[in-house]
């Protein structure tokens, strides 16, 4: 069989297809067919470029040239010049200095990995393959040329600020915990990645483990500790089999342990699991929880950096926050902070989750729009449904809305837009979610995973949540709404930790951007998304009814009566809304209202 | 293992994990190694990575084609697991997503014996550090 001699990739994403890529398909092959060309080069359809705005996408393999906003008509010149003559078409060649508004990057790649570098690259469990690609070459600079606050400087001139939530500035944090005097220091990793949706620090641990064993080498030394903990979830056993691993190779080649590179410094690193409790990433409570401890916040000020595990200073940084060190290191403060915007440096992964195409892990640089993310790299709503919200934050945070679609992502504008950063989970949600119900789902989360320390995290959310209840069921009243917003806001001011200061952002947050729909519930008893199961309603058509009895035969509850060969009935005070019926009507004659 | 003493003796070490890498990677004599990644994180052994790389070591080692499969972390895709790279000798790296063990059957006989690609390719739509 022969041997193909070119490629011609054509994108066959969702939002591409859209745009005609299938008649391109279809033309190319006639073309090549015309021209006698089916042995020399092959046409195939490939996954999402996540480059949507600019489909269809065509790429010529092996010269890797990029045509974008391919129209069939060009598929006559595509072959004519460039597969046959060799002469790439100019016009149809992507070009990002043209694009007006954009800035000016580099490729047309929206996508740049630096926490995620080695993720997909290499085998994580094998130590050499990390160093083949500069691994552990920045605690080694560092050791060799830098004292503890010159490294320090670096990190602060960087701008990278800390990716589990809060957005505090990492460089500040370590140069806290390097002045506070004592006999031992901690450095402590925080691995217990709570939010639902999210799983990018999971991956990390999975795909590229040493760079967080090494970022957490050059944080040690940078404050002045010789031992490290990783607080991970029990619930991640392969990132816990390979870190673990991970652990023994670099204790191995001295890369951890006792005199690190004859720099006389003196590393190591344990593994502390945790049970699974939420509450347990806020940092006070994730030190208590590794003391022994039940997993319940204190009071800031004293901060861990001034008395943290076993009352000494300890230094609390996320999984990827420590992944992208070593290349700051590497490369640069400047390098770092020449991407993201103004007051966030850097990239930022997301893990995106809903109801996208592309579900899966992305790193953008901070300031990339939401539409960016959710409609090219994300490659659009699932079914070609319609954007309604993405939650950021997770049960801290707030949702996003259309309004916000090109509002550049970074720490500051999520605050601003009243959701917030959190660790980087994004649940995209299409127009047949109801946002009561969403933010019933999260304060339902929030009920579960409080610590009951405080009052107002603990009986308020469970309050909220029996408001939302009734307002689901059709039982809200006005006043209700009014005493969710007030309450809601006396748990922000009045809570103990982040938990409870944050838990009712999902609440507020939907009153503010879907106060329509709250007052659907209320006020019509409907819900527009057709989500809450009390306000809808089973309902026979009497001209569609044949009387074929199928449907209250398979009513678990016998909630269907009628004779035969005559219109049945649906009692609606029986009926619990199971969708058997309608399963089995041959005839379309029972609808949901 | 022996124990790293200093930063020059690890600078040394990954010069020759590199070449040792880049030739694995590039094969000095084309038609040498296929090289095959798999996503094995989380996402990618749910959807059954684990088959796909036993049938992929089994079938190529059977079909007598030269070839080194290894595990990766998650490469993001996490809606099109499980995931492979397949790196041709001196050629560019191709992703094939939703791989099962009849893809991986159809990735063999095609694309690494023929050099005929088959669908399922996710593009690469992230830059890496290293062209920065």
């Amino acid at each position: 069989m022969a041997k193909y001699k070119m490629h011609l990739l054509v994108c066959g994403g969702t939002s591409c297809r859209a745009s005609a890529s299938d008649s391109i398909i279809e033309k190319f092959k006639s073309e090549i067919a015309a021209n006698g060309l089916e042995n020399d080069v092959q046409v195939i359809l490939t996954g999402c470029f996540g480059f949507c705005e600019n489909g269809p996408i065509v790429k010529v393999l092996p010269d890797n040239t990029f045509y974008t906003q391919v129209k069939p008509e060009d598929v006559t010149e595509i072959i004519a010049e460039h597969v046959i003559k060799g002469k790439k078409v100019n016009r149809l060649i992507y070009n990002p200095e043209q694009k007006k508004g954009s800035k000016s990057k580099g490729f047309y790649r929206k996508q740049i990995r630096i926490a995620l570098r080695n993720c997909g690259v290499i085998n994580p469990e094998n130590v050499d393959e990390y160093i083949a690609r500069d691994g552990y070459q920045a605690i080694g600079k560092v050791l060799k040329d830098y004292t503890p606050a010159q490294a320090i400087d670096i990190i602060k001139k960087s701008g990278l600020r800390g990716r589990g939530g809060g957005g505090f500035p990492t460089g500040l944090k370590w140069e806290i915990a390097s002045k506070n005097a004592a006999d031992q220091k901690y450095v402590v990793c925080n691995a217990d990645e709570g939010d639902p949706g999210a799983f990018m620090d999971r991956s990390v641990l999975e795909g590229d483990p040493h760079s967080v064993l090494e970022a957490m080498a050059i944080c040690g030394y940078c404050i002045g500790a010789t031992q490290g903990v990783i607080y991970i979830r029990a619930e991640y056993p392969l990132a816990i089999t390979r870190l673990k691993i991970a652990i023994n190779q670099a204790r191995e080649y001295g890369l951890l342990g006792k005199d690190i590179l004859g720099s006389g410094f003196d590393f190591d690193i344990t593994l502390r699991y945790g049970a699974g409790a939420f509450v347990c990433g806020e940092e006070t409570s994730l030190i208590h929880s590794m003391e022994g401890l039940r997993g319940e916040p204190t009071n800031k000020p004293p901060f861990p950096a001034e008395s943290g595990y076993l009352g000494k200073p300890t230094n609390v940084n996320n999984v990827e926050t420590f992944a992208s060190v070593p290349v700051i290191i590497l490369k640069g403060a400047d390098w770092f902070s020449s991407i993201g915007t103004e007051k966030s440096k850097g990239t930022k992964v997301f893990a995106l989750a809903g109801k996208i195409n592309n579900v899966g892990l992305i790193e953008v640089p901070m300031g990339t729009t939401l539409r960016e993310v959710i409609f090219e790299i994300g490659g659009g709503i699932k079914n070609g449904k319609k954007f309604k919200a993405a939650q950021t934050g997770g049960p801290s945070g707030g949702c996003l809305t259309e309004k916000h679609l090109d509002t550049p992502i970074d720490f500051d504008n999520l605050i601003a837009a009243g959701s917030m950063m959190g660790s980087g989970g994004m649940i995209v949600m299409d127009e047949d979610d109801c946002m009561v119900s969403i933010a019933k789902f999260f304060l339902d989360f929030t009920v579960e995973e409080s610590c009951g320390k405080c009052a107002p995290c603990r009986i308020g959310n469970k309050r909220l949540y029996e408001i939302l209840e009734r307002i689901t069921n059709g039982e809200g009243t006005m006043e209700e709404l009014e005493r969710l917003r007030n309450l809601s806001l006396v748990i922000k001011d009045t809570s103990l930790c982040g938990l409870g200061q944050t838990s009712p952002n999902p609440v507020l947050s939907t009153m503010d951007n879907f106060y329509h729909e709250y007052l659907a519930h209320v006020n019509d008893k409907k819900c527009p998304a057709g989500q809450c199961k009390s306000l809808m309603k089973y309902v026979i058509e009497p001209e569609a009814c044949v009387g074929c009895t199928a449907c209250a035969r398979n009513c678990p509850v016998n909630a269907i009566s009628g004779e035969r060969k005559k219109p049945h009935v649906i009692d609606t005070a029986i009926c619990i809304k199971c969708g058997a019926c309608i399963e089995k009507c041959k005839f379309n004659a029972i609808s949901i209202k | 293992m022996a124990k790293i003493k200093s930063l020059d003796d690890l600078r040394m070490m990954k010069e020759s994990l590199q070449s040792k890498i880049n030739l694995r990677e590039k094969g000095e004599d084309p038609g040498s190694h296929v090289q095959i990644k798999v996503a094995m994180a989380t996402c990618g052994i749910a959807s059954g990575a684990k088959t796909v790389m036993e049938f992929m070591m089994e079938e190529l080692e059977k079909r007598g084609i030269e070839s080194v499969v290894t595990q990766t972390g998650c490469m993001g895709y996490c809606y099109a697991e499980p995931t492979i790279e397949v790196k041709l000798p001196g050629q560019e790296p191709v992703v094939f997503g939703y791989v099962d063990t009849k893809k991986a059957d159809e990735i063999i006989e095609k694309y690494i014996k023929n050099g005929e690609l088959v669908e399922g390719i996710i593009p690469m739509n992230y830059e890496t550090i290293d062209n920065k």
